[in-house]
């Protein structure tokens, strides 16, 4: 019966979303009050029976009703249940109802968030939600419906992909769909002045806290993607360049470049067109990461499901929202007037580098991605794109933006004397430089060039970020406000700023500092790796709820000191006979120790993969460190002001006058 | 204007690209068995452990060899279509019962019927992997001399039966007569 209600709801949804699509659109052009009225509630509604549908499918889930075939194929009674839950989002179906249903939490937010809006504005922004929502509820109910009935019902399901069974992966997509799918809701806003007519700053300010909210997401869900790697793949590697890794981190790519071109247009009045057609990319990537995942157009790791009729659906739905988008672009943008002049060196000039340089990228990515598929369409095979390519194209492109984050807010707006700016950065980059080779030669002995130059901007960005702060803490306490008192949009571009460099330095320390070891070894058998002494124990068999496992133990320990015990896990996954390895980390904020265990060997050792991987928690407390700034700016209360359409940027500014320019860091926000 | 419709014209040849894509199947990767004999094995019966399936049993004609389980889903879906080849009497069609519990499967051939003339119990799936079985419903096609000619991953479909299966069994009898 519960199913059922989940299907029903699920039809009853498309037609709401048809009303909240039509109607709005319709009442928003003509000018028909009633019709765009009806916006706020019907977006209501459709959004209230999707996430009923989610509950239904959860309460299988929960209940292990494997007469649904969906619950059949992903679960088992002898998982756990918050792995049950897990499994809701573990294959195709399932996680286009997540999908759905996170766009319906975004449409709920956009529902209760945009009462400063003009009416019409708003009808159109979830008019244009409305439509998407009508395709990914469409291609759920024509192909892949997660409520089909199973007859007769199997006593036991499959089990859930045991690659999934992780506490990270649990976590990992619905972060991830936050972020993919939060960029509908700039997409729609572009769309919806688009369709107006009115490309303006009021546009981009309604704009950015959707913006920053959705990047946040989608980069704690890059995050936990790359921790579960790393510790559940075995090999000691955080990121691979692997497609559907790529899909997620394009549209990250174009996000941030999105947020800094949302800031322009904002304050300036610039790049209006621009930041508009970055808002139609950053959703397109996202409709084009579905695609690549679900359609199995691209081999990969994480390919669950692939069946063409699928494949061609989401591509004829690609190719009508983003194509139809394009050519609203191409009808709409030549009408626009640009923004405000600027000169060579100023605050305008350094976000457009910025934006050409995360484009090309992001561009560089899709390459890399697609270029085997463009080999088999030109009939030369199969071939796929390794991390060779990747990081040669990618650290280039990349490096040079880490040093220009820290002139973000140094720089001012229009115009910026050279002079004033020298005189604010030469200390800290003579001082950065010395540290940085000094530092680097000191950890490996000898001069690696890509290492110093990464410690030297790395140096560099959590340097100037933190003086910002500093510079605004000291002018608080100095003109009798209390000290505390920073915008929070300016504390969360610093930390997010400050991020980047705590990121680069766990890259670059971590890779050119971690050793490893393959080793045959037997139980007493002890070897020495980066100064510290690994002992193979022996192993045990334990098991899991729904795995059995061989499990080695192996202390680390330095002058006869033991620092740590791992228990690296060689599992079998009991239903789906699959064997999994699951490493022994022993994590730490300057070094983890990680081991990994190989098969048995014919002298009755094991093979064992020792590793000493310095610094590699930084890579992922970098990312927190920017979703947190994300979180501050995106929270900023300047957003909740109500802004009043067509006024220039100068009359805005005089209502806020804590984003004044300061007489001594010089630039606004 | 024109500069405008770039980002859509860039936009259409990426759109053509990917419904090229979409034309590749990504898991017809060819199997390396396809043109070889089919691997040895010698396991029990499912019906009847006492009796031992080998691979001298296909030898001397045209058979389909099918990889199924009970857990499997779209195995159910396969089982109509084998069962109609099976009653048209064309061809043998042998069964590989993978990581499957006897009693399972058994009930299964009982729900949704049995289409093979006998099924080796593969309990540990270590012939399947020889084979390079890589996911279940799989079916080979080989020939009077035991060689692997044909491998279909994942269910046969009625389609698949008519356009590829049954117009290539018909050409390896033929050969086999001729012999």
């Amino acid at each position: 019966m519960i199913p059922e209600i989940g299907h029903f709801a699920l039809v009853l949804a498309l037609c709401l979303a048809l009303v909240q699509a039509v109607l709005p659109l319709l009442g928003a052009w003509r000018g028909v009050p009633e019709w765009i009225a009806v916006a706020r509630p019907a977006a209501r509604a459709q959004s209230l029976f999707v996430l009923l549908a989610f509950l239904c499918l959860t309460y299988a889930f929960l209940t292990n009703d494997f007469s649904v075939a969906y619950v059949a194929e992903n679960s088992n009674t002898a998982l756990p249940w918050f792995y049950r839950i897990g499994a809701v989002w573990g294959a195709h179906s399932g996680s286009l109802l997540l999908w759905v249903s996170i766009l319906s939490v975004w449409t709920l937010a956009v529902t209760f968030g945009s009462r400063s809006l003009p009416e019409d504005i708003a009808a159109r922004v979830l008019g244009v939600m409305g439509l998407v929502s009508i395709g990914f509820l469409l291609f759920m109910l024509m192909t892949s419906d997660p409520f089909t009935r199973l007859f007769p019902a199997p006593l036991n399901g499959r089990d859930l992909n045991p690659l999934l069974q992780d506490p990270g992966l649990v976590m990992h997509p619905p972060m991830l769909y936050m972020g993919y799918v939060g960029f509908a809701v700039p997409f729609a806003f572009a769309i919806a002045a688009l369709l107006d007519g009115h490309l303006d700053a009021a546009w981009a300010r309604w704009s950015r806290p959707w913006t920053t909210a959705a990047w946040l997401f989608l980069t704690l869900g890059i995050t936990l993607g790359s921790w579960w790697s790393y510790s559940v793949l075995g090999w000691g590697g955080w990121w691979f360049w692997d497609p559907v890794e790529n899909a997620s981190f394009m549209p990250w790519l174009v996000g941030t470049a999105l947020i800094h071109s949302l800031a322009v247009t904002d304050k300036r009045g610039a790049f209006k067109t621009w930041t508009v057609l970055l808002a139609i990319f950053a959703f397109s990537l996202s409709l084009l990461g579905t695609f690549l995942v679900r359609s199995g157009v691209l081999v990969s790791v994480h390919a669950f499901a692939t069946d063409p009729r699928r494949g061609i659906f989401i591509l004829i739905f690609l190719a009508l929202v983003v194509g139809l988008s394009l050519l609203l672009y191409a009808w709409r943008a030549p009408a626009v007037k640009g923004g405000g002049n600027f000169h060579v060196l100023s605050r305008e000039t350094l976000l457009l580098v910025n934006n050409v340089l995360l484009v090309s990228a992001a561009f560089a990515v899709l390459l890399g991605t697609l270029y085997p598929l463009i080999l088999e369409g030109m009939a030369v095979g199969k071939i796929s794109v390794g991390p060779p390519y990747f990081d040669t194209v990618f650290i280039p492109l990349t490096l040079p933006l880490v040093f220009l984050a820290a002139l973000g807010s140094l720089v001012r707006w229009k115009r910026q004397p050279f002079r004033a700016l020298i005189g604010y950065v030469w200390l800290p980059l003579v001082f950065c430089t010395a540290a940085g080779m000094l530092f680097s030669f000191w950890y490996l002995g000898r001069v690696h060039a890509l290492l110093v130059v990464s410690v030297i901007a790395a140096f560099w960005v959590m340097l100037l970020s933190a003086r910002d702060i500093w510079w605004r803490v000291r002018r608080n306490l100095a003109g009798g406000t209390r000290w505390y008192r920073v915008p929070r949009h300016v504390l969360g571009m610093a930390l997010a700023h400050f991020g980047i460099g705590v990121f680069v330095l766990g890259v670059a320390l971590a890779g050119t500092g971690s050793l490893e070891k393959d080793v045959n070894m037997h139980p007493g058998d002890a070897v020495q790796l980066a100064g510290y002494t690994y002992r193979f124990d022996g192993v045990t068999e334990t098991r899991g709820p729904t795995y059995t496992a061989t499990q080695a133990r192996v202390t680390v320990s330095r002058d006869g000191q033991v620092l740590a015990t791992l228990y690296p896990q060689k599992r079998i996954y009991i239903v789906q006979n699959m064997p999994i390895t699951k490493a022994g980390i022993r994590p730490g904020l300057l070094h983890d120790f990680y081991v990994s265990m190989g098969e048995p060997t014919s002298d009755g050792g094991w093979a064992m993969r020792l590793y000493f991987k310095p610094m590699v928690r930084w890579i992922w407390l970098g990312p927190l460190f920017m979703a947190l700034g994300g979180l501050l700016a995106a929270g900023d209360r300047r957003y909740r002001l109500a802004v009043v359409r067509q006024t220039q940027p100068k009359e805005r500014a005089a209502v806020r006058p804590a984003t004044q320019p300061l007489p001594a860091s010089p630039g606004g926000s | 204007m024109v500069r405008y419709l770039v980002p859509l014209g860039v936009f259409a040849m990426l759109v053509a690209l990917l419904a090229v894509g979409l034309r590749h199947d990504p898991r017809k990767i060819p199997s390396p068995l396809i043109g070889k004999p089919a691997p040895e094995f010698s396991l029990p019966a499912l019906t009847d452990p006492a009796r031992r399936i080998t691979r001298a049993d296909l030898l001397g004609k045209v058979t389909l060899f099918n990889v199924w389980a009970s857990w499997c889903v779209s195995c159910r879906d396969e089982a109509k279509v084998l069962d109609g080849l099976a009653k048209s009497r064309v061809v043998p069609i042998y069964g590989l019962n993978y990581k499957d519990r006897r009693a399972a499967a058994l009930e299964w051939l009982k729900v949704f019927g049995d289409p093979y003339v006998a099924n080796a119990f593969d309990r540990e799936g270590q012939v399947a992997i020889n084979w390079g079985v890589y996911g279940v419903p799989e079916t080979f096609v080989v020939d009077a001399k035991g060689i692997i000619r044909y491998k279909q991953i994942g269910p046969i479909t009625p389609q698949v039966l008519k356009d590829t299966i049954l117009p290539l069994v018909r050409r390896l009898q033929q050969e086999a007569r001729r012999r």
